[in-house]
């Protein structure tokens, strides 16, 4: 785009709407899905690893807290002296928790007896039940369990006070271990979440997909409601679509009325000045006059002409839209418009030459366009013969297809092709002195689409032109 | 031949009705459909030239009533729609033609002929000169008991000499009934169908005459 305003000698360029496309649903969805994903997996490993560290944590209280028992339990009272029995037993059981070092103290009336005396001591006195608590000791922190006994020494009731301490270096090998595998299946949760969300992304966008399909793949004039089934979301949407479809048929629709009332109110006064013109030249004897009289009709048969054509023109668009298919013999309706042409072709002494299958020609289609196209076929093919001449007109079958071939001896095509003749309102560059309007072969060729079948000129061996009209048989 | 036409709008039914007459036609004008039924009440008609929009209803729908009540003139439709729905409804209604405004009275004539023709034709157009018989819808021409087949333009040609025998017929005035405004016709083309005109005729006491200046006759050698 350029700053330069558009030259004011040409019609503004009718611009294609440009779409400002902010972000993708997809990529949102798709990314809100990972982030869910993310989200879960780092609390499953998070959930996982609490749970184990509290898991290895009160494996190692129970071994721990059985061996204080023990330990506690070997404390004999006897009268003045106290016997502590540090059974092997006591220690294999911590051992259980793999290559952990073990520490203990004994305490007698609140005095250290034996052991570890710089081990921690419990937080509060401890009962007959165990007292866990950790607390760092030499370069390690320690699980500790504490419990004290009564007993009896020389009367006396004495407070014993067991505490066993255990480095955890066990446990946290097998929070470690237990954590990696939980950080593993987070991780392996993830991966498997990138694909399932671009899946469901797909599954959940399909819907725009298709309904972007189903009205992207009609032709031109294919005004038909869409009736995809949608998703509840999407209704608001396919419902405002169709209502825009619908303003935009009402819209052609008037334009066909509006341009058959035109049709009408132009004709008439146009067939009172051609039949005065050609009452005023019948009695003008003076040469001048009659070659302006002349130039009036001919001129009155061009703009009828121009205006048949448009409304058929409409009508053949408008009836591309409506898709208005029904079976019907091809033959017959051939043979009923060869008939009609017929006292035209005989003013100007043309044979008209049918030939046909003795059997229906049956096609699928709209009757009234196809017959729209075949008389513009005849017209030109009548119109642009030389007089006396034959114009041929065979309609046969071929690989699956109805045939109609209309032959004349005209003046051919004149170097354009079917691409250049078939623009609308364009007309041959040798055909100056023949009335037209330019939009015949237009609507033949809009026709032929409409109706998936084809159209083609080709000069014809000999002089002349060659018209094809294909149609898919039934 | 009688026509009767149904036209609402008066100018160009005035002016059809003038052009008609030109080509040695008689002709009624029922502006409206109730006119049109007082005319075929009061004579009859070779043929009907119905407008489809009239202001007392719709002309097919009139057809129709004419065709349930036995009436079966030929009937040659008009409108100034041109529609092929309306052409095809027309046809489907009892219509025997139809024309899309404005024609050509050429055309008109020739869809007429086409249409009696079909229909069997009537006895009564079959005309006499001199020591001939002419049925414009057959298209024969008898001399002395041997039927001779003209051609369109031959026919034609003959039609207008046989409306006024005598009468001086100009190039241009023979060109303006024998050609189509929108073709080009070279000056000598009268001469050629004059010439066919003349060989069709021969042995009988018809004959077309040129005179000097001023063009050709049909006369009779006594």
């Amino acid at each position: 785009m350029t700053d330069q305003p558009p030259s004011p000698a040409l019609p503004p360029r009718p611009r294609v709407a440009r779409v400002v496309l902010t972000g993708s649903l997809r990529r949102t969805l798709v990314l809100q899905l990972l982030v869910v994903a993310a989200v879960v997996a780092l609390a499953l490993f998070i959930a996982i690893r609490i749970s184990a560290d509290k898991a290895a944590e009160a494996a190692q209280d129970a071994v721990l807290g059985a061996a204080t028992q023990s330990l506690a339990d070997g404390i004999r009272a006897e009268d003045s002296a106290v016997d502590l029995d540090l059974a092997p037993i006591t220690f294999s059981m911590l051992s259980a928790m793999g290559e952990d070092r073990v520490f203990y103290r004994v305490d007698f009336a609140g005095q250290p007896m034996t052991g570890y005396v710089d081990l921690p001591p419990p937080p509060a006195t401890p009962g007959g039940a165990p007292q866990f608590y950790t607390a760092p000791y030499r370069d390690h922190v320690l699980r500790l369990a504490a419990v004290t006994r009564r007993m009896l020494i020389d009367g006396k009731t004495v407070t014993a006070l067991v505490v066993l301490g255990q480095t955890r270096l066990g446990q946290k090998a097998i929070a470690d271990s237990i954590a990696s595998r939980a950080a593993l299946l987070g991780v392996g949760f993830f991966i498997l979440a990138v694909p399932l969300s671009l899946l469901a992304a797909r599954a959940i966008l399909g819907p725009v997909g298709r309904v972007t399909e189903a009205v992207s793949r009609r032709g031109p004039h294919d005004l038909r409601p869409v009736n995809q089934s949608v998703p509840r979301e999407l209704g608001p949407l396919i419902g405002a679509l169709n209502g825009f479809i619908l303003r935009l048929r009402g819209a052609l629709s008037r334009t066909e009325t509006f341009i058959a009332e035109a049709a009408h109110h132009i004709r008439t006064p146009l067939s009172t000045v051609r039949t005065e013109a050609e009452i005023a030249l019948r009695q003008s004897q003076e040469e001048g006059t009659r070659a302006r009289l002349r130039s009036v009709i001919r001129s009155v048969e061009e703009s009828s002409r121009s205006a048949g054509q448009l409304l058929e023109h409409a009508l053949v668009l408008y009836r591309t839209d409506r898709v208005d298919r029904a079976e019907f013999d091809l033959g017959a309706l051939l043979a009923a418009q060869v008939q009609s042409f017929h006292p035209t072709a005989d003013l100007r002494e043309i044979a008209l030459v049918y030939s046909a299958p003795q059997t229906p020609v049956p096609v699928l289609g709209d009757r009234l366009m196809i017959e729209a196209a075949l008389r513009n076929i005849l017209d030109n093919a009548i119109k642009y013969s030389p007089g006396e001449a034959q114009v041929e007109i065979t309609l046969t079958l071929r690989d699956g297809r109805a045939e109609t071939r209309v032959c004349d001896r005209g003046r051919g095509l004149g170097g354009s092709d079917l691409v250049e003749l078939s623009q609308r309102f364009r007309r041959g560059g040798n055909v100056a002195d023949i009335v037209g309007s330019g939009l015949g072969l237009t609507i033949v060729l809009e026709v032929a689409e409409a109706s998936g079948g084809s159209f083609a000129l080709s000069p014809r061996d000999g002089g002349g032109t060659c018209a094809l009209f294909s149609l898919p048989l039934r | 031949m009688r026509f009767l036409l149904v036209e609402d709008t008066a100018e160009l039914a005035r002016s059809v009705q003038d052009l008609l007459r030109l080509n040695g036609h008689a002709v009624d004008w029922g502006a409206t459909l109730a006119e049109a039924q007082d005319c075929l009440a009061a004579a009859s008609y070779d043929l009907i030239l119905l407008d489809i929009a009239l202001p007392d209803g719709d002309g097919r729908r009139f057809l129709q009533g004419l065709r349930r009540s036995g009436q079966d003139t030929p009937v040659i439709m008009m409108t100034a729609r041109s529609a092929v729905a309306d052409r095809v409804d027309a046809l489907d209604g009892g219509a025997d033609d139809y024309l899309t405004k404005p024609f050509d009275l050429a055309e008109l004539e020739a869809r007429a002929r086409a249409v009696l023709r079909r229909r069997g034709g009537a006895a009564q157009t079959v005309r006499d000169f001199a020591d001939l018989t002419f049925d414009p819808l057959t298209a024969t021409l008898t001399v002395a008991g041997e039927a001779r087949e003209l051609r369109n333009r031959e026919l034609r040609l003959f039609e207008i000499f046989l409306g006024a025998p005598e009468r001086i017929f100009s190039k241009d005035q023979l060109c303006d009934r024998l050609f189509s405004f929108a073709e080009t016709v070279t000056d000598n083309a009268i001469e050629v169908y004059v010439g066919r005109l003349r060989r069709k005729l021969d042995g009988s006491r018809a004959r077309i005459e040129t005179v000097r200046g001023l063009g050709y006759r049909l006369t009779a050698t006594a």
